[in-house]
């Protein structure tokens, strides 16, 4: 689901530390040196990368825009080969009734079909083309938060190390303790005591 | 600073109690309009179609409790409170003025899902991207500011005397009606 979808997911994080040199230049830079790989790697069962909002398979930060206003705006493309059990399960059969036939024995040990089933895996997963998934990553840098149009487990990781890779910048997850700790509204005092809360009872 | 898997679980249960008390300020009808210090004519929270509870039952076991339906009975909602369960998750209408925004909340994570915002123009050539993509960011601004606002009310309130003098014995009348 994307920033422009007519419903969206959404996940937030603040940004810890600001840049030393120049904000756009260094934006651009984390985001060109880190696109997404345009050639499949048969050997890599994922690939994570940034692309602009408005193309997906063109990564190219030239020729569309990443800033938005005050705003930077763009995505995360992740690309993932996944073979289903099931065919895995077929060829690796196969290969056993072969292997059986070939050698005149009457089973395999458990090692042999694990062997089988390692090759069989590496074989198909590197004929496999990968699936690819973009989520949206709206960046205000002004404020130093980020909304990521996911809220996958899996993606929200790949950002948090993407993000600190490209920007050398830490993105800390908002959930209820970060949201305490983050707040410009609520006093060291307040933050203190709900650091020491323990759960109502409305329950008699 | 505590590690952060280990800050998420601990403080977790906050977030279920924030998302009870919306529940109990959005069933009483309580004015909210204060609470966020809007500048707006009329702002109002209403429960969606979607209510879940959980109840912890010790050993690491928990009963849970999914109320679907536009105008799904909520009794068995404030049942399970009465027996010890917090809401983890609820799906919420904010309007604001004419504008009606749509979404689920989690509690322990705040994560928002399925968030639909009042309706927007056409994308009818590249040249409306970029607006497009800046209004979409102020319809989503508006409603986790909320969100933000009236959690940060509900520490404030949460780490007062009035929660124990005030708070709880008024959510405990309202469940055991």
């Amino acid at each position: 689901m994307g920033l422009l979808s007519s419903s969206v997911s959404i996940a937030r994080y603040r940004v810890e530390g600001k840049f030393e040199s120049s904000i756009l230049e260094s934006v651009r830079n984390g985001l060109t040196k880190n696109i997404i790989s345009q050639i499949e790697d048969e050997y890599a069962e994922i690939s994570v990368g940034w692309t602009p909002l408005e193309s997906e398979f063109d990564p190219d930060f030239e020729k569309f825009s990443f800033s938005f206003g005050t705003y930077f705006v763009f995505s995360l493309r992740i690309d993932k080969k996944s073979v289903p059990s099931k065919i895995i399960k077929k060829h690796v059969a196969l290969e056993v009734i072969k292997k059986l036939k070939e050698t005149h024995r009457d089973f395999l040990s458990k090692n042999e079909k694990k062997d089988i089933k390692d090759l069989i895996t590496e074989k198909l997963m590197r004929q496999m083309p990968s699936t690819p998934n973009t989520y949206d990553v709206m960046w205000d840098y002004e404020n130093a938060t980020v909304l990521f149009f996911s809220t996958q487990k899996a993606a929200n990781e790949e950002l948090e190390t993407l993000f600190k890779k490209s920007f050398q910048l830490k993105l800390i997850r908002l959930f209820p303790f970060t949201m305490i700790e983050n707040s410009l509204t609520l006093k060291d005092e307040e933050k203190d005591l709900a650091a020491n809360l323990a759960s109502t009872k409305l329950l008699r | 600073m505590l590690d952060i898997a280990v800050s998420y679980n601990k403080y977790k249960f906050l977030g279920d109690e924030f998302l009870t008390w919306v529940w109990y300020v959005v069933e009483n009808e309580i004015n909210i309009k204060p609470m966020l210090a809007m500048e707006c004519n009329t702002v109002s929270l209403k429960l969606g179609n979607t209510i879940v509870l959980e109840n912890s039952l010790g050993d690491e076991s928990s009963e849970k409790i999914t109320i679907k339906g536009d105008d799904a009975g909520l009794e068995e909602g404030t049942t399970a409170l009465r027996k010890g369960a917090v809401v983890t998750e609820m799906n919420l209408i904010f309007t604001v003025d004419e504008n009606e925004w749509r979404f689920s909340i989690k509690g322990e994570s705040m994560n928002i899902t399925g968030l639909k915002t009042p309706a927007t123009g056409n994308i009818e050539s590249q040249d409306d991207i970029e607006g497009a993509v800046l209004e979409k960011i102020e319809l989503y601004t508006i409603p986790l500011q909320a969100i933000d606002t009236l959690f940060e009310y509900f520490i404030k309130k949460r780490v007062s005397d009035r929660w124990r003098d005030i708070e709880i014995p008024a959510m405990r009348e309202w469940i055991s009606l």
